[in-house]
């Protein structure tokens, strides 16, 4: 009882604890912070797009001719778009960004690994207006393309690879050594342990770096506005010559009627474009969601249970 | 199945470090050989050499000969990852494939180093490795579970069956029970003792009494100081290296004096 008491009664004592809470309350503190921002958009978004998402032929319609005065509309066109240019971006982007990935970790010694992974820095800090103005000196400058869908993918490649190489450099980093040894050990190929041994253990990370770049990519807008443009109707050829919808252009396009609060006769007026903007918005949200759901369900599936 | 091997005259570098030099020694085929010695004096560096596991590690390499029944291992012809085909490895911790399933762990050398091998074959290799390493009766009933769901002592068993299950000519295990228990250690040192008959086995273990207990031949290396490379100081009868070495330092390091 006597040294338990001498405890508690030794100098500092009291402070030490003080301290401890204080620093707990700040870090809760900074966490609910950080959280407010999350609520509030996602409450603001869904409150406001929810109307437009349940309204029947949200994703059968497209905007067509419909102004700010006219309500219904969809995003069809939109959706598609999206959809096709992030997709196409993706095919392209994964293979790559996983090969570098894997080659800086596993092979990259010397020069060329230094070069490549000073090249993928600076590729994740070029601005994505940049990376479009990039696409259309090359395509449609020089080679006298036209505006078009595939571009815009082209553009989002460029965004996309720095993220994905990043974060699957950083899931193989973790994979530990003694894995890759025993894999040696038991007479299998440098290839062949990377291949079933490494790449396998580091799944999970590397399928949520891919949804992390797809998220980064799904909401751009600078390389819609400079290397396709926006259309209300729906235009399923991503190779076509000329406009196609996507969210983003979508959200810009309706919000440049947010001022419009009159009818033709002076009269005050609901302004359609502005719910048909946060469903855009929201829809957005849910595409980026339900991919990320997706690859999470699949980097689990892939793992035995 | 086992085979003998001889080493002569290695030197082993990381780099421009020189880690172990002039080691010589010959290993008797069916036997148990254990390497003691201080930590850091190149006794699982040496054990590395002998599958060409070292030079996995960048800038490592070895000059000298390992002979394994009289081919060098180190020929420039010899391709490593048919080395380590017929010279398996038990690391120091427990290191299971996470991603698969206890069988697909015993098989991951089989089925990884290539060819198509029929499914029954395989149930046959799962059972007689798993049971070769003392575990079958134990998992058994969940050959499909992960094999990171199993305690220590039975995932470094696991790592054994997986070893065996390629069926090498030669096993080393580099401190293989100084990760676990009193339990799982006498497990594995009752393993050494069936596996011996198989196998041409070589441990590096901190623990004198299990070098004592598992091994036929000890082979004692040391520093002689910081920075210098390490030493193989003899290698004798187990029972004459614990009772009476030729060398004092050995008596030193045995009888407790240092280290």
């Amino acid at each position: 009882m006597t040294t338990i008491t001498a405890l508690s009664a030794a100098p500092g004592h009291g402070l030490r604890k003080v301290k401890n809470n204080v620093a707990t309350v700040l870090v809760t503190l900074a966490f609910g912070v950080a959280l407010i921002p999350l609520v509030w958009l996602l409450w603001t978004v869904i409150s406001k797009g929810y109307h437009a998402l349940t309204r029947n032929g949200w994703f059968t319609e497209d905007v067509g001719t419909r102004t700010f005065r006219n309500p219904g509309g969809g995003a069809l066109h939109a959706i598609i778009g999206t959809l096709e240019q992030v997709a196409l971006c993706s095919v392209i982007s994964v293979p790559i960004a996983l090969m570098v990935g894997i080659y800086l970790v596993e092979y990259g010694r010397g020069p060329l690994a230094k070069a490549t992974t000073f090249m993928v820095d600076i590729l994740s800090g070029v601005p994505s207006i940049v990376a479009a103005l990039f696409i259309y000196a090359v395509f449609i400058t020089t080679f006298h393309g036209q505006r078009s869908g595939w571009l815009v993918s082209l553009a989002l490649v460029l965004l996309m690879i720095p993220v994905i190489v990043r974060t699957t450099e950083e899931m193989l980093k973790l994979v530990p050594n003694e894995l890759r040894e025993a894999s040696y050990a038991l007479g299998v190929p440098k290839w062949k342990t990377i291949a079933r041994i490494v790449v396998p253990t580091a799944l999970t990370g590397i399928i949520t770096g891919i949804v992390l770049g797809i998220a980064r990519v799904a909401g751009e807008t600078a390389p819609l506005l400079i290397l396709v443009g926006y259309t209300d109707n729906t235009n399923g050829n991503l190779f076509s010559d000329g406009f196609q919808g996507s969210l983003p252009g979508m959200i810009n396009a309706q919000v440049s009627n947010i001022g419009n609060s009159r009818s033709f006769t002076g009269q005050p007026i609901h302004n359609y474009a502005v719910d048909r903007m946060w469903g855009a918005a929201l829809t957005l949200i849910i595409i980026v969601m339900g991919l990320n759901l997706i690859a999470r369900f699949l980097g689990r599936f892939s793992k035995v249970s | 199945m086992a085979k003998r091997i001889d080493a002569d005259n290695l030197d082993i570098y990381y780099g421009k470090f020189l880690a172990v030099s002039e080691c010589s020694f010959t290993i008797a085929p069916r036997s148990v050989t254990a390497f003691i010695g201080p930590s850091g004096c190149g006794k699982s560096t040496v054990l590395r050499t002998l599958n060409r596991l070292h030079e996995v590690i960048a800038g490592a390499y070895v000059k000298g000969k390992v002979m394994l029944d009289g081919d060098d291992i180190y020929g420039s012809t010899v391709d490593p990852v048919d080395v380590r085909r017929t010279i398996g490895m038990v690391f120091q911790r427990p290191n299971p494939f996470p991603t698969m399933s206890i069988y697909d762990n015993v098989v991951a050398g089989l089925k990884l180093q290539g060819g198509r091998i029929r499914k029954s074959d395989l149930d046959n290799v799962v059972e007689k490795s798993l049971r070769g390493a003392n575990l079958w009766e134990e998992v058994k009933d969940r050959l499909n579970k992960p094999g990171a769901g199993l305690s220590g002592g039975q995932q470094q068993r696991l790592c054994i069956a997986r070893a065996i299950a390629v069926e090498p000519q030669v096993l080393l295990m580099d401190e293989p029970c100084s990760a676990l228990d009193p339990i799982s250690t006498l497990a594995i040192e009752d393993l050494i003792q069936t596996l011996k008959e198989k196998y041409t086995i070589v441990i590096v273990t901190h623990n004198m009494q299990q070098a004592a207990r598992v091994s036929e031949r000890t082979a004692f290396f040391n520093l002689s100081a910081v920075g210098k490379p390490g030493q193989l100081v003899e290698m004798d009868d187990t029972e004459k290296i614990f009772s009476n070495p030729n060398d004092q330092r050995t008596e030193d390091y045995i009888s407790g004096r240092f280290g």
